[in-house]
């Protein structure tokens, strides 16, 4: 959508273009951008999430004349023409809309970015990602060029050892010790895999960087092809991503033309090709031999390991797979040198993560901090803490693969050694924040019934286990706990993270795990009590109106499926228990909030 | 923008077997294009009728075994035919905590059926996904290719009643 050719004009408006902003809305203020910039100084860009999820949609309004930025947030088609006429036309900033200005990193929303370390995130939301050109501009496959002209593959893994970067897909296996194993594996054609298939509920920072910045992914997978000896990359993306599909294709194709992939790569005798894989929807496919099962064209399912991947991987040939975030810091590594990676973090965890903030959180988006950040920082100073009147109760960290964390525990740094030792894992980087309204049994049973249903039913203590789990919880849920279940609930998930194939299995309990080990008292009053202290479960709560307040407005009889409520016009009304299926909409309904769950 | 909407595109009739004939060129000789050939088919198809598995299994050298276990491993694949408009509701754990379950409660009770199911009239057909990755919006829904955030479980009735009538409502989200 950018004028290129023609003279620069004094403003370029970039808009948030991935799929969270499109989510809000931001086709329609496209299209108004379009239809309306015509007649003003400016050229129209687009780029993927900049992280500030909560104010999408979000247009950076750029001075090339200042070199001043001012980015907006909460936009719609309607404030559009506002914005175009006043500080396009006038140069007036629009205060109130303000997200955040480049000349005043403490106005706004500032802090949201300026308690974060970008490295994998450096070019989202600042570079079109359907532009090679506008990635190349920012020194863009210079690190590739580096590694495949100046370095030998035995330097390039020496390097991103030294840089201590450890697999962010969850397990955390340091990436130069994987890719040496893949090296010296025999055999001459070798295979490396990009693992794009982003499953955790709740996590989308591959999307993201997907979305906003393609190139680094391809660059990181030139760079590992060369260094362990792949001449084939594949990436395996959910299919539920079809923006990131889209992008991913415009960026190969831009990246074949310009001779970066295909045969004799940066004028080089070093052949690299990627073909993208498309996943059918399966969680266990993030397990790497199921991955390889599934690219192979068979049901996902995983198989034991030895032989690991990196000595038979796909196709029965040496295999070394890495997860998005991994590959986008590979460029940085080399282009900055690993010692200069190895700087942030902490003694085993180095560099920086990236995080999924989402949930009961004040700004939802992307986080990405140095390595030993506490939970803490995270959440309240990059994330600005739970939402109005809301008490902070839990970090959900890892999916479903990991656990809850309580207040006391805010404390503990973002390390791979230290969350494992509270029982949650680093994973692969969703942080869902919990306040009081959220119910932690109601989690744990949430998280069991992903797990359930994504098990692959290979191995026993997965398949069965996993549903022996689910169906005690769901019973507590329902108020028709035994005493007896806690214990239950604490044998089944020891024998199943022992017994299981695979990791989905091996780390499934760890939501029970956690909540059973801080909020014990939950289950206790779910169980001993009938009560949901959280008004969540529908079984354990009565919905009551608050006669101080309630206007009598009507509004809730109106909504209600069942006729549950009544009472006199501007009255006080009330709620009939025996009738009620406490679906809630009343709650939702009622301008005054003065119907509660207890 | 578009012009057309493409939630309303028709899908090819499952005794035309055309598209087929071109998806089985397109993977011919080609290692593990199973699950490729089987996405193919349903977009082409809107799902994977019987017939279409029988032929594509004949005609490309696999067990109708092979792809039926294929096609019922994996969740994007659906051997019934959907309605006018699949409704995604996201259940995601951001969604789960900002009240999902509410929100596929609301669509089951204004729609009259289950989820799964497709209403009778072949408009909607109810879906629960696992996350979409677009959390800070939580609840979402997609009904056809319009995607509404921060939902209320009292929002559903008017957006769904949108779908009745006003035929070109799913263009505007649609970019292309």
């Amino acid at each position: 959508m950018s004028k290129s050719g023609v003279k620069e004009a004094r403003y370029k408006l970039v808009l948030g273009y991935g799929t969270c902003g499109i989510a809000a809305g931001a086709a329609a203020v496209k299209e108004a951008l379009e239809a309306g910039a015509g007649s003003y100084d400016v050229d129209l860009d687009i780029a993927g999430c900049m992280g500030f999820c909560y104010r999408e949609p979000i247009v950076e309004v750029i001075d090339r004349q200042t070199g001043c930025s001012v980015t907006y947030g909460d936009l719609d088609a309607k404030k559009v023409s506002r914005l175009l006429e006043e500080h396009v036309g006038k140069g007036a900033v629009i205060e109130d809309w303000v997200v955040r200005k480049s000349d005043d990193a403490a106005c706004g929303e500032g802090d949201f970015l300026a308690n974060q370390h970008r490295i994998v995130l450096r070019h989202c939301g600042l570079l079109n990602p359907e532009s090679i050109e506008e990635y190349i501009e920012q020194g863009g496959y210079e690190a590739a060029r580096k590694a495949l002209t100046t370095m030998s593959p035995e330097e390039v893994i020496e390097e991103v050892g030294k840089s201590g970067i450890r697999g962010r897909g969850g397990a955390g296996f340091p990436t130069g010790t994987k890719w040496g194993f893949a090296r010296r594996a025999a055999g001459d054609v070798k295979y490396l895999i990009c693992n794009a298939d982003e499953g955790d509920p709740g996590a989308f920072m591959d999307r993201s960087v997907l979305e906003g910045d393609p190139h680094a992914v391809i660059e990181g997978m030139i760079i590992a092809g060369y260094a362990i000896g792949a001449r084939q990359g594949y990436i395996y993306c959910r299919a539920e991503y079809p923006l990131a599909l889209k992008r991913l294709d415009i960026a190969i194709a831009a990246c074949r033309e310009r001779g970066f992939l295909g045969r004799g790569i940066f004028g080089t005798d070093w052949d690299f090709d990627i073909t993208i894989k498309k996943g059918a929807g399966a969680f266990v496919c993030g397990e790497e031999t199921a991955l390889i099962a599934s690219i192979e064209g068979k049901r996902g399912m995983p198989r034991p390991r030895p032989p690991f991947p990196a000595n038979q991987g796909l196709w029965g040939k040496p295999t070394n797979i890495n997860n998005v975030e991994t590959l986008a810091a590979i460029p940085w590594i080399i282009e900055h040198g690993g010692e200069e990676y190895a700087k942030l973090g902490t003694e085993k965890s180095k560099g920086t993560k990236v995080f999924c903030l989402a949930g009961k959180v004040r700004r939802s988006g992307l986080a990405e901090v140095p390595m030993g950040y506490t939970l803490r920082q995270v959440i309240f100073d990059v994330g600005g803490g739970v939402r109005e009147g809301k008490r902070f109760k839990a970090v959900q960290m890892g999916g479903p693969s990991g656990g809850c964390l309580p207040a006391e525990l805010l404390d503990t740094p973002v390390d791979y050694e230290a969350i494992t030792a509270t029982g949650a894992i680093m994973g692969s980087g969703g942080m869902i924040v919990a306040d009081d309204s959220t119910c932690m049994v109601d989690l744990a049973r949430y998280f069991l019934s992903f797990t359930q249903e994504e098990s692959c039913g290979k191995c026993v203590p997965c398949r069965i286990g996993t549903k022996r789990m689910l169906e005690i919880l769901t019973r507590i849920c329902e108020g028709k706990g035994e005493p007896e279940d806690i214990e239950r609930l604490q044998v089944l998930a020891t024998d199943i993270k022992a017994a299981s194939l695979c990791a989905l299995g091996g780390t499934a309990p760890n939501p029970v795990l956690t909540t059973l080990r801080y909020f014990r008292n939950e289950y206790e009053d779910h169980i001993l009590n009938h009560r949901c202290t959280a008004g969540v479960c529908p079984a354990l709560i009565t919905l009551s109106i608050d006669p101080e307040t309630c206007t009598g407005c009507g509004a809730c009889v109106k909504v209600c499926p069942v006729e549950a409520i009544s009472g006199e016009k501007k009255q006080p009304h009330s709620i009939d228990a025996d009738k009620c299926i406490r679906c809630k909409l009343c709650m939702s309904r009622c301008p005054s909030s003065s119907i509660a769950a207890s | 923008m578009a012009e057309e909407c493409a939630c309303r595109q028709r899908f090819a009739p499952v005794d035309d077997l055309a598209p087929l004939e071109e998806i089985l060129n397109r993977y011919r000789g080609e290692r593990g294009a199973v699950i490729p050939m089987l996405q193919d088919a349903q977009e082409a198809y809107g799902y994977l009728d019987e017939r279409i598995m029988r032929e594509m299994a004949r005609r490309a050298g696999y067990q109708l075994s092979q792809l039926y276990g294929v096609a019922t491993f994996y969740t994007q694949f659906r051997l019934q035919p959907i309605g006018e408009y699949l409704i995604k509701v996201c259940h995601g754990t951001a969604c789960h905590v900002a009240g999902a379950p509410l929100i596929t409660e609301e669509v089951c009770n204004q729609l009259g059926i289950k989820e799964g199911q497709t209403t009778p009239d072949g408009k909607f057909t109810l879906e629960s996904v696992m996350c979409v990755g677009a959390c800070s919006l939580s609840p979402i829904m997609i009904v056809g290719e319009d995607t509404y955030g921060k939902l209320k479980p009292t929002s559903i009735r008017k957006i769904l009643k949108g779908y009745y009538g006003e035929q070109e409502k799913g263009a505007e989200a649609e970019d292309e």
